[in-house]
């Protein structure tokens, strides 16, 4: 038993040593003067500043197109949800699971059908709306399934002719009854989808250009041409924007599961 | 406007979105497929060449071995993580979660810290113990960033089994490997299912950490890649990418069957 136990403690340490370790070389790496020398050869910010020159159009790349897919999600997916959660039945579930493909079918797949399609549109494929589409694609689940779950949560039919029978219209019921009800869900889809947007690269590596790099087209670059201190204080930046996006997610989804108990 | 109108309006965009860019695309990928010169034979084809043949089972026994790996690892931290509580268990968890934000991209360069030519164990090890190339480091990748996904997937499952029947069948006598194996593991099935799905799915369609190690291991998405980038061979970039994702939507939509949802995201 004891044995045991210790048996799983240091599978436990083992597995988050694995997962921990190489990042924290990462850090130390895009901090050192030389990497080859190790830390004795000093601390600097030199690769930080000199990524910050060569990729920060990288970075607001793809800042920008995170907050125009959240924009695009909370627009299509949210009305869509309620929708859904008013009519939940066999019809629902297929459409949920059709939406839903992006998550099964790989992100290169799904880039290569879109290049297919829409590739000899130039205006359009060479355009950073070309990457949104993907990125939407790939996220408009998320969001849709967050708001769902706690739109079915909450009894939606009596709040409605509540709100029905002292006047309200569907619109009003909408943004006054349906929305403050869905907050916590819209937010944890919310995060969900600028998370995921940030970090997307298998779709976006076939729908970019030279001139529309994001963040993650921009380290698969540093990866395979720069030094390793850049492309260590790249994947630095790279952390110090997603591991606060994603315990912010984490908190929300939770909370938000609360909801739905 | 009646409600019933206003419902329906609410679908509008999101069927106009899924319509032009989901549905539209994959018929036009799979049509593509037959546009070659093989026309429909392509997939035949695909069975018959044997670069295509042997890449397709690479994939398969890499994403197994990283499927058993991953099922492993995570179930006995899981249920570790479940059944104690100390301090720094949070911390533990996080850092067990923390990959699920990165981008295969990201995984791959973490392989290449650990194993690559200035790696961790090339510098630590004389020797030169140089790994994140071969189709080890490429492993090593996909279970870097199966583990969060399976431990997730196996802790929900395992907080919701009640402690009192395990200690039922230490009393009557049960020694520890029987609990686990009659008590324990049946219960955790459907999560087990599940969440093996995912990390099968998941490695048969990962691409940026196969693309950053740049291993001369052949594996599907990388073999798409170069058909379509470098040999233009357009028609057999489609047909490959059909099956590839034909075959990971229904291994996922079978394990949904067995139980609640899977989402399996990036790598």
């Amino acid at each position: 038993m004891r044995i045991g136990k210790a048996l799983q403690l240091a599978v436990t340490l083992l597995a988050a040593a694995f997962l921990l370790v190489p990042t924290i070389q990462s850090v130390l790496a895009g901090l050192t003067v030389n990497y080859f020398q190790g830390l004795k050869s000093g601390l600097t910010l030199k690769w930080v500043i000199e990524v910050w020159a060569l990729y920060s159009g990288s970075i607001f790349l793809s800042l920008g197109i995170a907050l125009a897919c959240l924009v695009m999600t909370l627009l299509i997916g949210v009305p869509a949800a309620y929708a859904m959660a008013r009519n939940p039945g066999r019809l629902t579930r297929a459409l949920e699971e059709f939406i839903s493909l992006p998550l099964a079918i790989p992100g290169l797949a799904l880039a290569l059908a879109l290049l297919q399609l829409y590739g000899s549109y130039k205006g359009f494929r060479l355009s950073w709306t070309f990457i949104l589409v993907g990125h939407v694609l790939y996220t408009l689940p998320f969001m849709v399934r967050a708001v769902m779950s706690v739109l079915a949560a909450i009894d939606l039919k009596t709040l409605e002719e509540g709100a029905a029978s002292l006047g309200a219209g569907p619109a009003r019921r909408f943004v006054d009854i349906v929305i403050p009800n869905a907050l916590p869900g819209i937010l944890a889809g919310a995060l969900t989808v600028v998370t995921l947007s940030i970090g997307e690269f298998n779709l976006t590596w076939m729908l970019h250009t030279p001139y529309l790099k994001t963040l993650p087209v921009g380290l698969a670059d540093s990866y395979a041409s720069m030094r390793l201190e850049i492309a260590s204080a790249y994947t630095l930046i790279f952390f110090v924007m997603i591991v606060p996006l994603l315990l912010a997610m984490q908190w929300a989804s939770a909370r938000a599961q609360r909801i739905t108990r | 406007m009646s409600s019933r109108l206003f419902v329906a309006l609410c679908l509008v965009p999101l069927a106009v979105f899924a319509l032009t860019f989901l549905a539209l695309p994959i018929v036009r990928l799979i049509l593509s497929s037959g546009e070659g010169e093989a026309g429909w034979g392509i997939y035949l084809q695909i069975l018959q060449t044997p670069r295509y043949l042997t890449t397709l089972v690479q994939t398969v026994l890499v994403s197994l071995a990283v499927t058993a790996a991953a099922l492993a690892v995570s179930t006995t931290a899981g249920v570790f993580l479940t059944r104690n509580h100390f301090r720094g268990r949070s911390v533990l968890l996080s850092i067990l979660t923390l990959p699920l934000a990165f981008p295969g991209v990201v995984v791959g360069f973490m392989i290449i810290l650990l194993g690559g030519r200035q790696g961790l164990f090339n510098t630590l090890l004389p020797g030169h113990v140089v790994f994140a190339y071969s189709i080890f480091g490429l492993f090593l990748g996909y279970l870097y960033f199966s583990i969060p996904r399976v431990l997730l997937t196996v802790m929900a499952a395992a907080e919701k089994i009640d402690p009192a029947l395990e200690e039922a069948a230490r009393t009557l006598g049960a020694p520890q490997h029987r609990v686990v194996l009659d008590v324990l593991l049946p219960a955790l099935a459907p999560a087990l299912i599940a969440a093996g799905a995912i990390a099968f799915a998941t490695a048969m369609g990962a691409f940026g950490t196969a693309f950053t190690l740049a291993t001369n291991i052949d594996v599907l998405p990388m073999v798409i890649y170069t058909e379509f980038t470098l040999s233009a061979n357009i028609a057999m970039a489609a047909a490959l990418s059909v099956c590839l994702g034909l075959v990971t939507w229904v291994i996922l939509f079978v394990a949904r069957m067995f139980s609640g949802t899977t989402v399996a995201a990036g790598g």
